[in-house]
């Protein structure tokens, strides 16, 4: 964050207007304690190849955030790394404040593949992830996959099996998949690649209604900040309306780190400081 | 409770998916019979009894050893198919319930080859026990467990390989030599009568208590190894 100021600075002088949401923003990610998920001096290297180059940033706890950057910049790698999927080969990542492995239970994946069984039903499958997500519970209602599956746009009474659904449909079950288990943080990598417009403006509507969804207060009484999305695409223009914070990557580095409506109105960026 | 229901939840879902593709079942009963028709219209078991009764235990468990292999790799490819397997890593179930519901559901399905092919025998070999019949009740499950337990650990293992198909055997076949020396023994013990099975049947045991806690300590590490 503190390498990302003089960018920033620099940012608002062009645009001769600093909007106050903006500085709040940089004043909650640049807090740790505030951060749904943040990464430091993060590497990975695949061989000889580097996916990931001394990435830092954090994104704030509540709100809509998005990963920009073309095929290879990292932010699948980076997505992974903070959902707890790959061993960082140097660096640090923390989610709410602590190793990912260790609050696996407040975030959900969504990656390029559905992550969902082809010989079952969406239901079926939906049920069956819900469980997992809360084996104490004793229900089939447990993370409402029925609502799940309503909110992504999709009949819960379908009995056809995944294998037969198009990618589209894959990818909706997927989204209702990573909401059944009613996650804090949601990463979504790609989440609108298989979709048609109407489709991913529905996505992002949802997304946008998810993080105003209550949250259950902490052990101590606590309300809790809110719940965060962090979405990788390709298509900003489907989420510039939207999101909070962008994060520009280009080969394994990051480029900028700006509010959204910045991004909005300088569409190549900025370069590094 | 939670642990058990977990186990159960991965059991059950791995039996209807093995109900709606009937991949594994399929593929080793087919493979197990060609093993014994093969077998029976080489050695001429009718002509030659007394081999017959001492080969039939040995060619029944390297048959289903070999036609096990396909179903434990059918099983972890439901997982790594579609990257299922990364939201069972992002699962805040027990990483062992996983593979525990995976072994029970594998050994269901080696069993049910199993049912299928003990008769077949019995009447290609012309086998009826001179030894204590009721202890291949023993031994059989015993025997399947020690295969499908590390079966279906190795198949795991190598999930990521680029070569698994030949991976499990390479890596399955050599550790379970001692676990299939002893129920190979212990099944012609039976068939023949010639000799106890004790020895043996104890030693299935303890290859089983050994490397179920082996399999159930190390499958986390296994399953977040990149």
């Amino acid at each position: 964050m503190v390498v990302i100021k003089p960018t920033l600075t620099k940012l608002f002088k062009r645009c001769k207007e600093i909007p106050s949401s903006i500085l709040k923003t940089m004043q909650v990610s640049s807090n740790p304690a505030q951060s749904a998920a943040s990464v430091r001096e993060l590497s990975k290297l695949y061989g000889s190849f580097a996916a990931l180059k001394r990435v830092t940033c954090s994104f704030p706890a509540g709100g809509f955030h998005v990963l920009l950057g073309p095929n290879g910049a990292g932010k699948s790698t980076l997505l992974r790394a903070i959902a707890g999927l790959i061993t960082p080969t140097s660096g640090r990542v923390e989610v709410f404040g602590a190793a990912p492995q260790d609050v696996c239970s407040r975030m959900a994946y969504m990656s390029h593949a559905p992550m969902l069984y082809e010989e079952l039903t969406a239901m079926e499958n939906l049920r069956y992830f819900s469980r997992l997500a809360s084996p104490g519970a004793n229900c089939d209602c447990a993370g409402s996959p029925e609502m799940a599956l309503r909110a992504v746009g999709l009949d819960p009474h379908l009995t056809r099996p995944v294998s037969q659904f198009s990618q589209g449909m894959r990818q909706r079950v997927s989204m209702a998949r990573a909401l059944v288990g009613d996650p804090e943080l949601l990463l979504l990598d790609e989440p609108f690649s298989n979709m048609d417009a109407a489709g991913a403006r529905e996505l992002v509507a949802l997304l946008l209604d998810f993080c105003t969804w209550p949250l259950p207060s902490t052990p101590d009484g606590a309300p809790r900040t809110g719940r965060t999305v962090i979405v990788t695409t390709h298509q900003f223009e489907l989420v510039a309306d939207s999101a909070a914070t962008v994060v520009r990557m280009r080969a394994g580095t990051i480029v900028a780190e700006q509010p959204a409506e910045i991004t909005a109105r300088i569409p190549d960026g900025v370069s590094a400081a | 409770m939670i642990y058990i229901r977990t186990v159960w939840l991965h059991l059950k879902k791995d039996l209807y998916l093995e109900w709606r593709s009937r991949d594994a079942i399929a593929g080793m009963l087919f493979f197990t019979l060609l093993v014994a028709v093969v077998f029976a219209m080489a050695f001429d078991p009718t002509g030659y009894p007394t081999l017959a009764r001492q080969m039939s235990g040995g060619l029944l468990w390297v048959g289903l050893l070999f036609a096990s292999t396909t179903a434990m790799n059918i099983s972890w490819e439901r997982e790594r198919r579609n990257q299922v397997l990364d939201a069972h890593r992002m699962s805040a179930s027990a990483p062992s319930a996983l593979f525990l519901g995976k072994a029970l559901a594998n050994l269901v399905f080696v069993t049910a080859v199993e049912l299928v092919l003990a008769p077949v025998f019995a009447v290609f070999y012309n086998l009826h026990p001179l030894g204590e019949a009721k202890l291949l009740w023993v031994v059989l499950p015993l025997g399947t467990w020690a295969i499908v337990v590390n079966g279906t650990f190795f198949a795991a293992l190598g999930l990521r390989s680029r070569n698994r198909e030949l991976m499990l055997p390479v890596i399955l076949f050599p550790l379970s030599i001692p676990a299939l020396l002893a129920v190979t023994q212990a099944t012609t013990g039976i068939i023949t009568g010639d000799f106890e099975p004790g020895m043996w049947i104890r030693l299935i045991v303890g290859f089983d208590v050994i490397f179920t806690t082996a399999c159930l300590l190390l499958f986390g590490t296994v399953l977040h190894a990149e």
